[in-house]
């Protein structure tokens, strides 16, 4: 992925390409109204692919300002879901707070204790490894393919630690299951998955805010079109690489927590698994685009749903892949890539 | 004192060497052109100067103070700008940011700024809110002007200005910089409009192979035969 061209933070969609992913999701649909593919393989894919959303953004936006494909993003996904563990399953039922099955949800309100403070640890934690790894590579100028291998030794690492503390096995949230909510036409959903649909929303809608509305954001969006001239501006990139760590980071965790949700499970590999799907969500939005790369991420997730009707589940990797290689082999500037 | 004293600058790209001591001086309020052949070091030297290059020997002072290698954000700080030669907006954000962009190291409300400036640019205030992009080359030209400007600046470092514009709208960019400079913005301007340049500045560099072989006011080199047939075509 080094060598590649990215597309810069622009706002909003390039329309043409919007309608033809509104055109897609019409096919889609109507497909599942005539009963070729079940509609809740689809809905359930979307709601996969807005935990891949927001894994994909924020490693869409490092690739932006950072200029390498950060390979840890996975495991940054798989430690955020697992301090979770660690806050829900010991810290907190210490102090009292062992609440499950608030309202509609599997899960009580503890987590939203959880959730913030596994953001915060790995906001610091990415800050930290820039810190510590990543700014003395960069002080030394190393190409991105050396900073991207670099990540890869920090994934290993990552997911070595959670081995190491946690162990091997799978793991699970305090829970009480709860029943699914029956709609027409077959269709399931989990109540949360509504929980998970709007977390992501709100969190979309506040990266929105702060990359168009805020001066830091701003300063990122000008960073990613250009590091040299932000520099020359006056901008502090410094100050603005670490913003993208903190912001990428925090969704990670929120992405990692959500997926232990979705799955109702944890397990070590959990993230470093993701992290096809991931990329071929990033590359499919244009790379360096984070919302293309939400938009890619709810194609990866419908496609990748919409298979297991035909294909052994095993195999929902396998089509993020092949979507990421076909992408990369037609359209590499991704769907909304528009030259500049 | 000088405003801008740059003294036996040798600088370069990692190992290769391309100026061998050079030295340049901007009074206050002066426009100064660096002209010369291609490759003569032009844009390295405002790099140098502006501390995107570290130079191996040699100093830099604006205002009296000892700016050598500092880095870009404080020369923007002290009212140094620097205007790059190419890809000098940033595409994707509107004409506006990219002038919010500009005042970045201000912490102090620009909103006054911000509005002289689109009054000297009166093409860009009409597009305000279209990505920078979408403009073409000698809006571009103005707006990274516009944007270097929003600082206050004491002092523009200029490099081609005019670079792959229409004639009509290399005389608007040199008129512009004229306007720039009666605000009290002293400017050093490399340009190959090298015979347009010299008419407007006060003094005139002429660099050859990383060093200097000339210097004297605009007008006089302009009326030098040998500068004349040298390095102005004739």
């Amino acid at each position: 992925m080094a060598g590649m061209r990215k597309t810069s933070l622009r706002l909003p969609f390039h329309w043409t390409a919007g309608y033809s992913v509104l055109l897609g999701l019409v096919v889609v649909l109507i497909l599942a109204f005539t009963s070729v593919i079940k509609l809740e393989l689809v809905v359930n894919g979307l709601f996969l692919g807005t935990i891949i959303g927001l894994g994909a953004i924020g490693l869409s936006l490092v690739y932006g300002i950072h200029g390498f494909a950060h390979i840890a993003h996975g495991d940054f996904m798989t430690l955020g879901a697992y301090t979770s563990l660690f806050t829900l399953g010991v810290f907190l039922p210490r102090i009292g707070l062992d609440n499950v099955g608030l309202g509609p949800f599997t899960f009580g309100y503890p987590l939203f204790i959880a959730l913030p403070l596994s953001m915060l640890f790995l906001v610091a934690l990415a800050i930290g490894l820039d810190k510590g790894i990543y700014s003395r590579l960069r002080r030394r100028g190393v190409s991105s393919v050396v900073m991207a291998m670099t990540s890869l030794g920090v994934a290993i690492a990552l997911r070595g630690l959670v081995q190491f503390v946690w162990g091997g096995g799978t793991e699970q949230y305090p829970r009480v299951s709860k029943d699914f909510y029956q709609l027409p036409m077959g269709v399931r959903i989990p109540p949360d998955n509504l929980f998970i649909v709007a977390l992501t929303v709100i969190m979309v809608v506040a990266l929105y805010l702060f990359l168009t509305r805020t001066r830091t954001g701003k300063a990122m969006r000008a960073t990613s079109d250009n590091a040299e001239l932000a520099r020359v501006t006056g901008i502090n990139t410094e100050h603005v690489l670490w913003w993208t760590w903190a912001i990428s980071a925090a969704l990670a965790a929120t992405a990692g927590v959500l997926l232990a949700v979705f799955q109702a499970q944890l397990f070590p590999i959990m993230g470093w698994r993701f992290l096809i799907p991931l990329f071929a969500a990033v590359i499919l939005g244009g790379i360096g685009n984070p919302w293309g790369a939400l938009i890619g991420a709810l194609i990866i997730g419908v496609s990748s749903e919409v298979s297991t009707q035909w294909l052994n589940p095993a195999y929902k990797t396998v089509i993020s892949f092949a979507i990421m290689i076909v992408m990369l082999l037609l359209r590499p500037r991704g769907i909304f890539g528009v030259r500049d | 004192m000088s405003l801008l004293e740059a003294r036996d600058i040798v600088a370069g790209y990692g190992e290769t060497e391309i100026l061998h001591g050079v030295s340049i001086t901007v009074e206050k309020n002066q426009i100064v052109t660096i002209i010369g052949p291609n490759g003569s070091g032009k844009s390295t030297l405002l790099k140098t100067i502006f501390g995107l290059l570290r130079p191996k020997q040699g100093s830099v002072r604006f205002n009296g103070e000892d700016i050598t290698g500092t880095p870009p954000e404080t020369m923007v700080r002290k009212g140094l700008c620097y205007v790059p030669q190419s890809s000098n907006v940033f595409p994707s954000l509107s004409i506006h940011e990219n002038l919010e962009m500009g005042a970045f190291v201000r912490k102090d409300d620009y909103s006054q700024r911000i509005r002289e400036v689109y009054d000297l640019f009166p093409d860009l205030i009409k597009r305000k809110n279209d990505r920078a992009g979408t403009l073409s080359g000698g809006q571009r030209q103005m707006l990274a002007v516009a944007r270097a400007l929003m600082v206050d600046p004491v002092m523009l470092l200029l490099d081609e200005p005019s670079a792959g514009l229409a004639p009509n709208l290399v005389a608007s960019v040199l008129q512009i910089i004229i306007d720039i400079n009666q605000a009290g913005v002293a400017i050093l301007l490399v340009e190959q409009n090298a015979r347009e340049a010299l008419k407007l500045s006060s003094r005139g560099y002429i660099l050859a192979s990383g060093q200097n072989q000339l210097e004297d006011d605009g007008n006089k080199l302009l009326n030098n035969p040998d500068v004349a047939r040298l390095y102005l075509g004739g």
